[in-house]
């Protein structure tokens, strides 16, 4: 009963604004658990938030969600919990949680302020899919009056790629849809590739939209920069060694993890791009190198 | 002449009173005579004890007093290890020195009068030298301090790995000798180890010993200098009973705390200080018997921060007690229950999944632990053992795997490129990871990490923290091991090619124990703190750091 009440409410906020991030409404999500629960410990608090997570993560099987509730719970228990009244303390995580929240709505603003310097005038840019970190980077370049034009990939199965040009050419920058077999054809053209993130991993590579690992080898030959941009609640505690390596949960979409009767005859939706072929990382904790991924999680988790 | 310098020295010493009670610093002159005066009185106690094998010595130590007197201003700058050499060298000279006059009562005063002004010029240059390196290390810095800080500050190579340096070696030598009890003289000091045949040029700056010369056949019976279980330790070090970092620290502690069951403190001595003096002949004798690991010196680290960490008045028995238990807990702590959590964290996270091909390296005790949980966690894999000449060590990993069911494959290190097409991950264990993030290892690593790179198959290591070093090292050769040449030699068919190596003259054989990888070919450190890249090595080294 708490379940469906909680992807009900889960689905409610990613209605209410598309533009949201699917982990920000899990956050909230998790947030309106918290102030609903009737719970009589602490320990059994985290409990039901972990549960809650997985439920969410049923749902949403993208990286962000599972990662960004981890770092929910870690962030609203890092504070001194000694109160004597249950209540007392339920009230300070409720504080932590809108102070998590509010920072991570200003996260894309400052990942946006960081990556914008990065376009010079006249750049031509390659990008996967649809990406709103990415948008609003770009938003903010041609805000900032500079000129670039933009190619992207169409990014089958779900043709992400449209949606994206679509929204680019509402802000009047020209955009060109290419193929995604037409990945190397392009790059000799384009100057800097930037794309976004499902989630950052502990090595410092990433997990994204199927098809983010060939861009980023392609550069990596033509000597591209290599740019991604995320939020920091999207950095998570896996270490994949290949792509073989990521969990079966993420890789393909919820729905067909439940009806699937053979996962292997899948497509799966994700891919994972290894550290050595990224150049730098936006992140609202600042610019970062893959390697500092891993003193930045360190500083999140430990 | 002890008498004049008896004589000379009150007179002094008056003047130095009274510019003590007058509230002034002492100059660095005064500090000096206070210094070589107090030495040359406990120096001329021991002489009265036992002067005829003195005789020998003064005989070699006016010629050596001469040399390292001119040695150190012209000395090169080179680095300084936190090692006791440099801060022995230069005090041993004017102890050397300061010995010599006791001895000759027929020079003139003239001469000793030059004599004097010689050491007192040596031993200011020493103590620039030492200043440049005390003010770089920001220990114990005098609150006024003098000028000379402003010169470029002279740094010391550790001692182990100049051994092609004679100026070092007499040091050593000398170091060796003062480290002992003060009650007797001779006979019972801590042998200096002889290198033995032609080292190859590379590596000549490194020790290369005989494993048929050990150590403890220059030891007198019984040795009371070196406790029992120490000799053993030694011994058992040096002819490789006792290999493996894990296994050597282990054994370390272990007769550490033998060694501290049995100590006594003596009279109007604290516990906390001179047991710390006691272990530093132990150490040195156990560095020669076989050069400390990196984990080894933690663990001494760890142990003397310990032993020094004890509250003067605390009752003995109440600090021995509390030293064995600090000792029991380390290794626990830091070796047993970091290698169930290095198990635990490389099966959960899945980094052994059915259908492995696993291939290992040499005999890691850790990275057996961790096919054997796994095993014992019921996942389908299989092992190649990979493994190289002259030490074989790989055949004792395969026992140990084979003992417990796992399917295994035998290979040797020549047919690593052949066989690496089947293997889906790589597991190598670590002698140390440096703070640069190079992972030194056994000789042999570091090709196997590089074909594994060029195949693309993932290459993990698996280390404890204790082994994280300060260090920093991107070569194979500024440090490392010199095993016995010897070992190299085989016999097949009853012919040994190799016999008379060392009649021919240029011919040397090497017999490397370490080697480095760089952290391009590692993608996974697993620790008891979890799965970190490589270069996160020095972030780990500095939370700990903050810990302590």
């Amino acid at each position: 009963q708490d379940e469906l009440m909680l992807v009900e409410y889960f689905r409610d906020q990613m209605k209410k604004d598309p533009d949201m991030a699917s982990a920000v409404a899990a956050i909230r999500t998790l947030l309106e658990f918290l102030k609903r629960d009737k719970g009589e410990t602490i320990l059994g608090l985290r409990e039901s938030l972990t549960s809650a997570t997985d439920c969410l993560t049923g749902v949403d099987s993208s990286v962000a969600v599972s990662s960004g509730g981890e770092l929910f719970l870690r962030f609203i228990s890092l504070t001194s919990l000694e109160h004597q009244d249950l209540s007392r303390c339920k009230k300070v995580m409720e504080e932590r949680g809108e102070l998590f929240l509010e920072k991570i709505s200003m996260s894309r603003t400052k990942v946006a302020k960081l990556c914008h310097t990065f376009i010079k005038d006249g750049a031509k840019i390659l990008t996967h899919s649809y990406s709103r970190v990415v948008l609003r980077v770009l938003e903010k370049a041609a805000a900032e009056k500079k000129r670039f034009s933009v190619y992207v990939t169409e990014s089958q199965p779900d043709a992400a790629g449209q949606h994206m040009a679509e929204a680019l050419r509402k802000l009047n920058v020209p955009v060109t849809v290419v193929l995604d077999a037409a990945v190397g054809y392009v790059l000799e053209k384009v100057d800097l590739v930037i794309v976004g993130a499902e989630g950052v991993v502990e090595s410092g590579g990433i997990i994204n939209k199927i098809g983010t690992y060939q861009m980023a080898l392609c550069s990596k030959a033509h000597n591209k920069p290599f740019y991604v941009v995320a939020e920091s609640f999207k950095f998570v505690r896996l270490y994949p060694l290949n792509q073989q390596d990521v969990p079966d949960k993420f890789k393909y979409k919820a729905d067909t993890l439940k009806t699937a009767k053979n996962l292997s005859e899948e497509h799966p939706i994700i891919d994972y791009t290894p550290p050595s072929l990224i150049t730098l990382l936006f992140t609202d904790l600042g610019v970062l190198t893959p390697s500092a991924v891993s003193d930045e999680l360190i500083k999140l988790y430990l | 002449m002890a008498d004049s310098g008896v004589i000379d020295g009150p007179g002094r010493k008056d003047e130095i009173e009274r510019a003590k009670s007058e509230g002034k610093d002492l100059t660095k002159e005064e500090k000096q005579r206070l210094r070589k005066e107090k030495k040359q009185q406990k120096k001329i106690k021991e002489k009265k004890d036992d002067k005829a094998s003195q005789e020998n010595e003064k005989e070699k130590k006016p010629v050596t007093s001469a040399a390292p007197a001119s040695q150190p201003p012209t000395q090169p700058t080179v680095q300084k290890a936190p090692s006791a050499v440099p801060a022995t060298a230069p005090v041993s000279v004017p102890a050397s020195e300061a010995s010599v006059p006791a001895d000759k009562p027929t020079k003139t005063k003239a001469e000793l009068k030059a004599e004097r002004r010689a050491r007192q010029e040596a031993e200011r240059a020493s103590k620039q030298t030492k200043k440049g390196e005390t003010g770089q290390q920001a220990a114990t810095s005098k609150p006024k301090a003098p000028p000379s800080d402003l010169q470029p500050v002279v740094k010391r190579l550790p001692e182990h790995i100049q051994v092609d340096n004679p100026d070092v070696l007499k040091k050593l030598a000398k170091k060796l000798e003062r480290q002992q009890t003060p009650e007797h003289y001779a006979a019972k000091k801590i042998p200096l180890r002889s290198d033995y045949g032609y080292k190859v040029s590379l590596f000549s700056h490194l020790h290369q010993y005989s494993r048929k010369a050990p150590l403890t056949q220059q030891l007198s019976i019984p040795s009371t200098v070196i406790h029992p279980a120490i000799v053993r330790l030694g011994l058992q070090y040096s002819h490789g009973i006792v290999a493996g970092s894990n296994a050597r620290s282990v054994a370390l502690l272990h007769a550490f705390k033998q060694v501290i069951r049995d100590y006594t403190t003596p009279q109007n001595e604290e516990l906390s200080r001179d047991l710390v003096n006691k272990l530093k002949p132990y150490i040195s004798f156990l560095n020669q018997c076989r050069p400390l690991s990196a984990s080894m010196g933690n663990a001494i680290k760890y142990i003397k921060k310990e032993i020094s960490n004890i509250p003067s008045n605390c009752k003995e028995d109440e600090a021995k007690n509390k030293l064995l238990n600090c000792i029991e807990s380390y290794i626990n702590e830091k070796i047993i229950l970091a290698g169930v959590a290095i198990a635990k964290c490389a099966i959960e996270k899945q980094k052994i999944s059915d259908g492995d091909v696993i291939l290992v390296y040499g005999c890691s005790s850790l990275v057996n632990h961790i096919l054997c949980k796994a095993f014992e966690k019921n996942r389908k894999f299989r092992v190649i053992v990979v493994d190289s000449r002259p030490r074989l060590e790989g055949k004792e990993a395969l026992r140990r795997l084979v003992q417990k069911g796992i399917s295994c494959t035998y290979v040797l290190i020549s047919a690593v490129s052949y066989i690496l097409p089947e293997v889906s991950k790589v597991f190598l264990g670590a002698h140390a990871l440096l703070a640069n993030g190079y992972v030194m290892s056994r000789v042999g690593t570091s090709q196997i990490a590089l074909v594994a790179k060029a195949f693309n198959v993932p290459v993990l290591v698996c280390c404890e923290t204790y082994k994280f070093c300060d260090r920093v090292q991107t070569d194979s050769f500024v440090s490392n091991e010199l095993d016995d040449p010897d070992d190299l030699i085989v016999t097949r068919k009853g012919t040994t090619p190799l016999e008379g190596w060392e009649n021919e003259s240029s011919l040397g054989l090497l017999n490397l124990v370490y080697d480095v990888t760089p952290p391009d070919f590692v993608d996974l450190v697993i620790t008891e703190l979890g799965m970190i890249p490589c270069t996160s090595v020095p972030v780990v080294l500095r939370v700990k750091n903050v810990d302590q």
